[in-house]
């Protein structure tokens, strides 16, 4: 389990001024769960997760990760280019699973089998595509997203969102998804957390009981329609 | 066709090559026989004298000991230069508090080093191979601060979320990055290091192509002299390309694949 408690998270500035950059933002996120964390434009959804992920520890409140490993999917893909495709995943995994088979994992996502394929050599959605393996690969007790399918073009990020969701029912964990897409946190997740404009709290915390795949364009209306502001 | 056409440049660019060299022996030759001097020995003449080092193992001899040295000192300059350096660009306070020393051992005279090498710790192989690896030292760190700097912190930030152990970080993620500067700092360091090692040799050494050059220049030899350079040269060209460049094109193979 997942439980965020921040109570606020500021930056200074060049001239030592206080810039407050997160409010109250607390919410939780269940093993085998799928959490959306929306909200405006700089509204510090990003900065949650960088200190989720451990990346920043100067903040007011506390964080309880679960116990296990952590992965995460950054806005770039993140690839060490002189290292190939293959070996980006495997550096990744912990010694227990250094001896993984990956060929089930890449086969599921489309990643072509090359042994000698560099992230150079890659399309921005396969290179996306090979930072999910990498993040599935270690079998995380949790999963982070930051925006995982920004700068593709529709047809892309809606076929890497179902690749997505089909690894994660494959192998279920705790994951929570950054995006300011709510069309895209509507249909992918179970609970989404709606930010205020910075310094960002939450404002609403939206259930969704039809289960994913059967969540038709006006069911993912009324669930936008909610998270609007007055809406 | 384009590996015909790509064959084709490269045997003219080798041909240029040789017959740049050819232009300069013949210039050479020229002069020898125009001007019938000592201190101008003929091509061939350095070439015989080679020849009679080589097969009574003189050449051997010299030619290795100062290959060794260069090989010390460089190790040595290389390990302790890229050490400070990544220190140096880590940390801003560190860098602050020595920059200063940097800056003043940068602009020291290899010939001041290496005189007051030999004048506290003697006249022997360590002070000569420390003084050659402390003139270079500066130059090391400079560079590898450089690159330490121009590191990708989001590739650090994706590594330390990976826990990735700080062995698997260090070879994956960081020497990659710094590799250019490290063979930045390899060419500029052997071609500064031979010469240096040289002087070394020349002052304090009783062996090596420094102590050779200094013993013909008693004798205003200048055939040995060209002699001894011209075959520490080819050394060095042998040691650029069957270390140097396959090393390079090594730990470069990555960036050539263009999507």
């Amino acid at each position: 389990m997942l439980e965020v408690d921040i109570r606020s998270k500021s930056f200074r500035t060049a001239r030592g001024a206080e810039l407050p950059a997160l409010g109250e933002v607390g919410f939780t996120v269940a093993p085998g769960e799928f959490v959306c964390l929306t909200g405006p434009s700089g509204c510090g959804k990003t900065t949650t997760l960088k200190l989720i992920l451990g990346l920043d520890t100067d903040f007011e409140g506390s964080i309880r990760r679960p116990s296990g490993r952590l992965a995460a999917v950054f806005q770039e893909p993140r690839l060490l280019p002189w290292r190939s495709v293959e070996q980006n995943v495997r550096l990744a995994l912990p010694e227990e699973l250094a001896s993984a088979d990956l060929t089930p994992l890449f086969e599921l996502l489309g990643i072509p089998a090359t042994e000698r394929l560099y992230p150079g050599e890659l399309s921005l959605g396969m290179a996306r595509r090979v930072a999910l393996a990498r993040a599935f690969a270690l079998e995380p007790a949790l999963l982070l997203l930051d925006e995982p399918f920004v700068s593709l073009d529709d047809a892309t990020a809606e076929r890497l969102r179902t690749l997505l969701m089909s690894v994660w029912n494959a192998r279920p964990t705790a994951a929570l998804m950054v995006t300011h897409n709510l069309r895209e946190a509507a249909e992918l997740a179970d609970r989404i957390v709606l930010l205020s404009e910075r310094p960002g709290h939450v404002v609403k915390v939206v259930s969704i009981d039809t289960p994913r795949g059967a969540r038709d364009a006006a069911t993912i209306d009324r669930i936008v329609s909610k998270l609007r502001p007055r809406g | 066709m384009s590996t015909e056409r790509l064959a084709v440049a490269r045997a003219t660019e080798a041909l240029t090559v040789i017959l740049s060299l050819a232009v300069l022996y013949g210039l050479w030759a020229g002069m020898a026989a125009i001007l019938q001097s000592r201190e101008l020995p003929a091509p061939d003449a350095v070439f015989a004298f080679l020849w009679n080092e080589a097969v009574n193992g003189e050449l051997w001899l010299h030619l290795g000991m100062t290959l060794l040295r260069v090989a010390a000192a460089f190790l040595i300059a290389m390990a302790i230069g890229s050490a400070i350096g990544i220190a140096l660009g880590r940390s801003r306070l560190a860098d602050r508090l020595f920059d200063p020393w940097l800056i003043l051992l940068l602009n020291l005279p290899a010939l001041v080093v290496i005189v007051l090498a030999y004048i506290w710790f003697g006249l022997n192989e360590v002070s000569a191979i420390g003084a050659v690896a402390l003139t270079k030292i500066p130059n090391v760190a400079v560079t590898i601060r450089e690159g330490t700097r121009a590191i990708d912190p989001t590739l650090t930030e994706m590594a330390k979320v990976f826990r990735f152990p700080p062995g698997r970080l260090l070879r994956h993620v960081i020497l990659p990055q710094l590799q250019p500067y490290f063979a930045a700092a390899t060419r500029s360091g052997i071609a500064l290091i031979w010469k240096i090692v040289l002087v070394v040799e020349l002052l304090g050494r009783s062996n090596g192509v420094g102590f050779q050059i200094y013993t013909y220049f008693q004798f205003f030899d200048v055939r040995a002299i060209l002699g001894y350079s011209l075959a520490f040269v080819a050394v060095m060209l042998l040691v650029e390309m069957i270390v140097v460049q396959p090393l390079e094109r090594q730990a470069t193979r990555w960036r050539k694949r263009d999507a």
